[in-house]
Order: C-alpha cells, then structure tokens, then sequence
C-alpha cells in the first residue's frame, strides 16, 4: 500500500506521518505529480489561511491534480475545508468537490464558546466507511475556526456554537474536520479504515 | 460539546523527567516517554513538556525526545522551555511537537510570538505567562517567578493574543506548588478577556480545585504536575468526579 501525504504549505505534516507509523504505515510526503498519482491512498492534510493554501496549490497545479484523483484521498482540517466549493476565510473559492457546501467562520456566541474551538469535541451521525468500529458520539480533537455547513455528503455531524459538519465523503473523496492523527485510539481506528477502505 | 482538558506536565532535564513518580507499574519512572504513554492510556487530553535543561547540548537531547514522545502519543503535545527563535521551533514541530510554548523569551522579545505564529499558525503558538500578585495587582514575572516585570498579567495577555499567540497557559506562581487550589480569580478575568482559550495551572491538590477552575475559574482546560506524578489524583478518577458534577469532559 502506498501512501503520500501531499506536501504543501500548510502544516502539521509531520503529525499525520508519526500517527501514520503508529498504525505501521510508512507514508511518503511529497509534491511529486507522478508519486501522487501512483499512491494507493492520498492523505491532504492542512492547517493555516484558505487563500494562500489555494494560491500555493494552484501555482504548482496541484489543485487540478487533486481533482483528477480517482484513488480513496483523505483531506484533514484545512485540507478538508479546501476540499469544498468556497470558504468565508479571505472569500476563498476552493476545489468543489463537496459541491456548494461552503465553509464559514464561527460567530461569537455570547455564551463565553471561544473562537477556534480548541480540544476535544463528539462525532455523531457517523456513517460510511471511515467510522467503522467507531462509536456514536466518540470525542475526537479539533482546532478550527471555519466551519463547513451542514450538507448532503455529511458523514458526520457536532456541534459548537451551531450544529456543522464534521466529515464529509462522495466517491473516493472523504474529509474530516478533526485531527485523526491527534485524536487517541479513535483517530487512530479512522485512519485505519481510511487506508484499508 | 466541547470538552473541559486535563493536562499533566512533566518538566524535563537532560531528556529524563526530574520530579519522580510512584507508578509502580513503571519500569522507569524517569523515563518521560514512559510516563507520557502512561497518561494517553489513562486518558490525558494533551501533555505538556517543559525542558529545563541549561546545557548547550539541549537542543540536540530535546529534539531527540520529542521525537520518541511523537512515534509513541497519539494525543497533542506542547513543548516549552528556552525557544528563542523561528528555528528552534522548526526543529521541534519537524520532530513532531504539536505545539511550542514560549514565556520569558517573548517577554523580552514581544515580536517572537507575531514571529511564530507568522510562520507556523497561532494554532501551535501557547504563551506561558507566570503571574505574581504585587501589591494587590497581578503582574507578570519570569525566570521561573524570579524576576519582577513592568507587566500587568492581563495586558501581557491581551496583547500576547493580538500578536498571535493561540492559547493562554497561566501559572499563578502564588498558587504553584501550594496544593491550595487554582487562583480562581485570575484566571476568570483572563479567561473572560481574550478571545482564546486559557489553560490554568498552579495549585491544584484536590478534584474539588479542578471543578472550581472550570466553573467558578473559566478554564478551558486545567494543568498539573506531582499530583499526577505522584498517583494522588489519578486522571480517571479526576475525569469521573468531573463528569458526575456536569463538567463535560472527555472518557
């Protein structure tokens, strides 16, 4: 099984390849078209802004690339985030796989809920392939500000300030809002099932 | 719901962990990569190191560490303790920190944290700020509570967060040590202040002073040490208290 986490310039690759190794996975980060293309699995990992992620893709066209993917490709956090049609974070048109669903920033809540949602938060309405063996309402570990809004290729839905969307899947394209690579043995069943779905 | 975070530190010298621990089950209790599986196990929602080596060789040590710390842990992790620059930081996220804290080097260089969390996202960037109380103010000290500063606790915090930094760990140094309970009040007036979450640490000896910190403190999340270390709070037994009183907490 071969594995590539697309590199980019967007953080915490590092995280996912030592979670990777943990569930003995040897991944390999690169930005090589060829190596993308050949993987068995194509893991779109992300933290940091919408609009020079996309900016960063596109030069290297890398965003047509992604598209192209007909292999099972995981986006996480921001990856997941581009992996829709628009985000609110400097008015971002993203990839448009998850079509319409737009990503928005959280409001102030008035009730002290603090922008990011930082730590541990539930996953419920799990369906589909990547919450096999992973129960209803497991916690898993967040670190956002953007949200995507409640949608048709929801897999999974939680709630901080206002019910959102969590995870998203159609086709060969799943994405999660969570980090699996942070989330304890939870995390790490998810990405178990990614990688043998 | 997003849940309350129990975090054990554990301060490191020269790659081992200096305050001991009776895990008995431990075939070595200095070993800090042993004791760090020990809390995921028990449920432990992050863990925080705190190098104090003062070697020239620390670095190296260090990153060697937090590698270990990164194959064997599969919750988040911050690392603190005499980060200067761009560069030390890159050496720990590259060796899988997920997090990197700084205290008195941005006090004396305010710039390094807009500086980091430029680079690398206020996501991985936690202000430490120890606070003392002078003359009925809270001001911020450094060097460990040693050295008095011109700060006030709250204004450090409010423009640590305007310049970047993502998360607030708050060390009452009245409190450390005291097992007398959090200092509640500072930490609400921060907490109720900046935009990002806080995490209390200093006092804690007692499940009772977890629950107050959440509730009457504001924390979102509470950090401790020999009371871990130790076994005198064990973090499932903190974590079933907490639930059985409404504080929502991850089991």
């Amino acid at each position: 099984m071969r594995t590539v986490i697309i590199k980019y310039n967007a953080g915490n690759i590092q995280s996912v390849l030592f979670a990777l190794e943990r569930i003995g996975v040897q991944a390999v980060v690169t930005d090589d078209a060829a190596q993308i293309l050949a993987a068995d699995r194509v893991i779109f990992p992300g933290v940091g802004e919408a609009s020079t992620a996309m900016q960063y893709l596109q030069e290297r066209a890398l965003d047509k690339l992604i598209l192209s993917l007909k292999q099972p490709v995981l986006g996480i956090c921001l990856g997941m985030q581009l992996l829709c049609t628009h985000s609110e974070e400097n008015d971002t048109a993203c990839l448009g796989v998850f079509k319409d669903v737009r990503v928005r920033r959280f409001p102030h809540s008035g009730s002290g809920l603090k922008v990011p949602q930082m730590g541990w938060n539930s996953i419920g309405e799990l369906t589909g392939p990547l919450f096999k063996e992973v129960n209803e309402n497991t916690f898993c570990y967040f670190v956002h500000s953007y949200y995507a809004e409640p949608n048709s290729f929801s897999v999974a839905r939680t709630d901080y300030i206002l019910p959102y969307c969590s995870a998203l899947q159609i086709d060969n394209f799943y994405g999660v809002q969570f980090h699996p690579e942070k989330s304890a043995k939870a995390g790490e069943q998810i990405l178990k099932n990614f990688i043998y779905c | 719901m997003l849940t309350k975070r129990i975090i054990p530190c554990l301060d490191i010298k020269d790659g081992r962990t200096v305050k001991g621990t009776n895990f008995l089950q431990l075939r070595d209790a200095g070993d800090p990569v042993e004791l760090a599986v020990r809390y995921c196990e028990e449920g432990a929602d992050e863990l925080v190191f705190l190098d104090i080596t003062a070697t020239t060789e620390r670095r190296k040590t260090l990153a060697g560490l937090v590698r270990q710390i990164a194959t064997h842990i599969n919750i988040p992790f911050t690392v603190g303790g005499g980060i200067h620059s761009k560069e030390d930081v890159s050496l720990l996220l590259d060796n899988g920190a997920d997090k990197i804290s700084v205290n008195t080097s941005a006090v004396n260089n305010p710039g390094l944290i807009n500086k980091l969390s430029g680079e690398f996202g206020s996501q991985c960037v936690v202000l430490a700020i120890d606070a003392k109380l002078i003359d009925g103010t809270w001001m911020v000290v450094t060097h460990g509570g040693r050295q008095p500063t011109p700060l006030k606790a709250i204004d450090w915090a409010l423009e640590g967060t305007s310049r970047g930094a993502g998360e607030i760990l708050l060390t009452s140094m009245e409190n450390d040590g005291t097992k007398t309970g959090f200092a509640l009040e500072l930490t609400r007036q921060i907490s109720g202040a900046v935009p990002v979450p806080v995490i209390a640490s200093g006092g804690a000896g007692t499940k009772e002073h977890f629950a107050e910190v959440f509730t009457e403190g504001k924390a979102d999340a509470a950090l401790a040490a020999s009371i871990f270390h130790f076994g005198e709070i064990p973090v499932p037994e903190l974590k079933r208290y907490l639930s059985a009183r409404n504080i929502p907490v991850r089991i």
